[in-house]
């Protein structure tokens, strides 16, 4: 009587966010909306003179602003439901929306238009470690975040010396957070995390941080949670592994919309599929480059050298990328930075001057570059790209984190075994003898 | 009567063995997120959230004095040196009338709600900025973080009162029973930084010229406030205009409660108090429609 199919928990209806371009990464002062305001109410007169009649341009005003303004929809009409007990992961390329959602069911942030109902008390865990505060040490901060992430007092004192055995750092628990390993404080703001009990847990890619062992530990936990605590679990991942042994359901978001929804194993398929399909990211709206600007990189592709076929431990690499100038751009040079997402560590440089195969002296004004590599082997993750455009010794443009692929894990060694990111980020085919 | 007790005995068990929540509680949602057509001011909602409110002003004061070598002697020193500059300048040198009392006693007194409020509208307005990975993480109503930084100024307040009282006791005045309703004046001025602060930290989100404002603001309002001087030194027909103040009321009736003498003018208070009660629902109003971007543009 009381589980019925109808038991929804989360009740998702055309969830649209409209977010203006620029606002999420600058604040204003009086000063920017003053000559903001003036120049669009310049720009409307001007329009109003040009099309029609004096006063009309009251009434058309939306039109007027809205192409000056730069909005763009971050979600658009998204619809889904979370029945009681149920695990959906929600899959998508970066930019793809998730997170906006996530943060609209939370509430952080209200939707543009539709609506969620939600039928429980419910926590999120976008970030671990939220609110820590280092000044204050692990014990304090224990309460501290619980107390931020939603949990009751009694709750905390109950579940304090559980909290502090799975993060492992007893010897350390009167230490301000301060003086923590930056492992440390994943590792105790994943405990505080762990042990929420609401009855739904949104969770945002929290795994992709800490060494691998605690993240296994941690994914441990989070299979514990969504299955024998029998919690209902919206999981947002890039780690299609966690997804496949989480999720009963996924939702696949796609530029803000919902591409398709149903079982696990199906949707990540067609998800790995778009994502080795090419896809060329834009990058002409990036307003975080340095250089002087002469050059500007317009697009990224990342691909398997084999068209169609996903990127994995061992694949060729092609990196191609548009660029635009006012002139004929002279003595070229061009780095590629490959870097491991979660560290930020460099793993591989591939400069245009250190390569036998470079480019030209002379590049066209408009133009398209390739970088082909030999088999990449490197462990399965996501790796970050940084492009740098150089004219001779001036830096033209650049923009770091201009990009990501993720290598699927590949048979590299023919074992069926490849060790993790966490224990090495390259590969190296060798073998073992008895002198 | 007896009947009825039976029967929810016997429903209790089955309403708790299924998870604390049954079929027809749970069909009115827990939660809506919708676009927000009307501003409510959701007390209930604060009221849950009270001790999220309790562990940010402990967080607030556990920091507070962290690394600092005087520590908790900050809340007594700096009123207190301004009592002393005030009391050589002001007092001394410019003969500043102080309706009969000693002039040290006269400036502290004004001096502490002063504090709280500048204290507390300052830190207050900064709240939400400073708090910006917890607005963009985690849900909460957001009015928590002004509030819990002005009662968190309460502390240094009660610090430094115990000087004001050694002061008085050394000063020997006796104190009249007007003093039971001090705390209605420490009230009024919590009330005054809280209604300030609403605009401010809501403004700041948006425009960071507030940080470079509110140095500036609290300057200038100190002096439009009567701490070094009485506010009978203001001409009777500009008495309204200089009641808009909040403080000006504050301060008045705080001295008035305390040290009974000054004869207080009741209009001044009154307007003040007005005043505090309009900037602070209006300010209400102001953040509770802001707030809800305030984790897109922080």
């Amino acid at each position: 009587m009381w589980f019925r199919m109808s038991d929804i928990y989360i009740k998702v209806r055309g969830i649209s966010k409209e977010y203006r371009i620029g606002e999420r990464n600058e604040y204003k002062t009086i000063r920017d909306s003053i000559t903001g305001f003036t120049s669009r109410n310049y720009k409307r007169l001007i329009s109003s003179f040009d099309r029609k009649p004096v006063g009309a341009s009251s009434t058309d005003s939306p039109a007027d602003i809205k192409p000056l303004n730069n909005y763009f929809w971050s979600l658009q009409d998204v619809s889904f439901d979370v029945s009681k007990g149920e695990v959906v992961g929600i899959i998508g390329r970066n930019g793809a929306g998730k997170s906006t959602l996530l943060k609209i069911i939370t509430g952080i942030t209200e939707p543009t238009e539709g609506r969620i109902d939600i039928y429980g008390r419910i926590a999120s865990l976008l970030e671990v470690g939220t609110g820590f505060h280092l000044e204050l040490t692990g014990r304090e901060n224990i309460y501290l975040n619980g107390a931020i992430l939603g949990m009751k007092r009694q709750e905390i004192d109950r579940k304090f010396d559980e909290i502090v055995d799975f993060s492992e750092i007893h010897q350390f628990i009167d230490t301000p957070v301060k003086y923590y390993s930056s492992g440390m404080r994943i590792r105790l703001g994943f405990s505080v995390a762990a042990h929420l009990e609401p009855e739904i847990l949104l969770i945002d890619e929290v795994l992709a941080v800490g060494d691998a062992a605690f993240q296994k530990k941690c994914l441990g936990k989070l299979n514990n949670v969504a299955t024998s605590e029998g919690r209902t679990v919206l999981f947002v991942s890039h780690d299609m592994t966690a997804i496949l042994s989480l999720c009963h359901r996924t939702v696949f978001l796609e530029n803000g919309r919902k591409i398709s929804e149903g079982p696990t194993d199906q949707i990540v398929q067609q998800y790995m599929q778009s994502m080795s399909t090419s896809f060329e990211l834009p990058l002409e709206e990036r307003a975080d480059r340095q250089g002087d600007s002469s050059v500007m990189i317009t697009s990224l592709k990342i691909e398997d050298s084999e068209p169609g076929a996903p990127i994995r431990s061992g694949s060729q690499l092609k990196i191609k990328f548009n660029y635009k100038s006012d002139n004929p751009i002279r003595f070229p040079r061009i780095i590629i930075n490959i870097r491991d997402f979660a560290s930020r560590i460099n793993i591989l440089r591939l400069d245009s001057e250190m390569c036998v195969d470079g480019i030209p002296e002379n590049l066209p004004p408009v133009g398209c570059v390739t970088c082909l590599t030999e088999e990449l082997l490197l462990t399965p993750g996501r790796c970050v790209v940084d492009l740098e455009f150089r004219r001779g010794m001036v830096k033209a443009d650049k923009i770091e984190n201009a990009g990501h692929f993720d290598i699927e894990p590949d048979d590299v060694y023919g074992s069926g075994k490849l060790p993790s990111r966490g224990q090495s980020v390259s590969l190296i085919k060798y073998k073992w003898q008895l002198e | 009567m007896l009947k009825a007790k039976k029967t929810s005995k016997i429903i209790d068990p089955q309403h708790a063995g299924f998870n604390k929540t049954t079929d027809s509680e749970r069909r009115k949602a827990f939660a809506v997120r919708e676009p927000q057509k009307d501003i409510s001011l959701r007390l209930k909602e604060l009221y849950e959230y009270h001790e999220l409110i309790y562990f940010l002003i402990w967080r607030d004061l556990k920091v507070r004095y962290k690394q600092t070598a005087l520590g908790v002697a900050w809340a007594i020193i700096q009123p207190f040196m301004t009592m002393v500059v005030f009391t050589i300048f002001f007092g001394n040198l410019a003969k500043m009338p102080s309706e009969g009392l000693p002039y040290p006693v006269f400036s502290f007194a004004a001096l502490l709600p002063w504090q709280l409020f500048a204290n507390a509208m300052t830190t207050s307005s900064n709240s939400l900025v400073n708090n910006r990975d917890l607005i963009t993480k985690v849900y909460f109503p957001r009015i928590i973080l002004p509030i819990a930084s002005i009662v968190a100024g309460l502390v240094d307040f009660c610090i430094a009162f115990i000087v004001l009282v050694a002061m008085i006791l050394y000063y020997g005045i006796i104190p009249s029973a007007a003093i039971l309703v001090l705390p209605l004046f420490v009230l009024l001025a919590m009330a005054s930084a809280l209604a300030v602060s609403m605009w401010l930290s809501a403004l700041n989100v948006q425009y960071r010229d507030v940080r470079h404002l509110i140095p500036f603001m609290t300057q200038i309002w100190l002096f439009v406030t009567p701490i070094a001087y009485p506010s009978s030194l203001v001409p009777e027909n500009w008495r309204f205009v200089y009641g808009l103040n909040p403080m000006a009321g504050v301060v008045e009736g705080f001295r008035w409660a305390l040290l009974g003498k000054s004869n207080v003018s009741w209009s001044l208070v009154t307007i003040s108090s007005l005043m505090v009660l309009f900037l602070l629902i209006g300010g209400v109003l102001y953040f509770r429609r802001m707030e809800r971007t305030f984790a897109d543009v922080v």
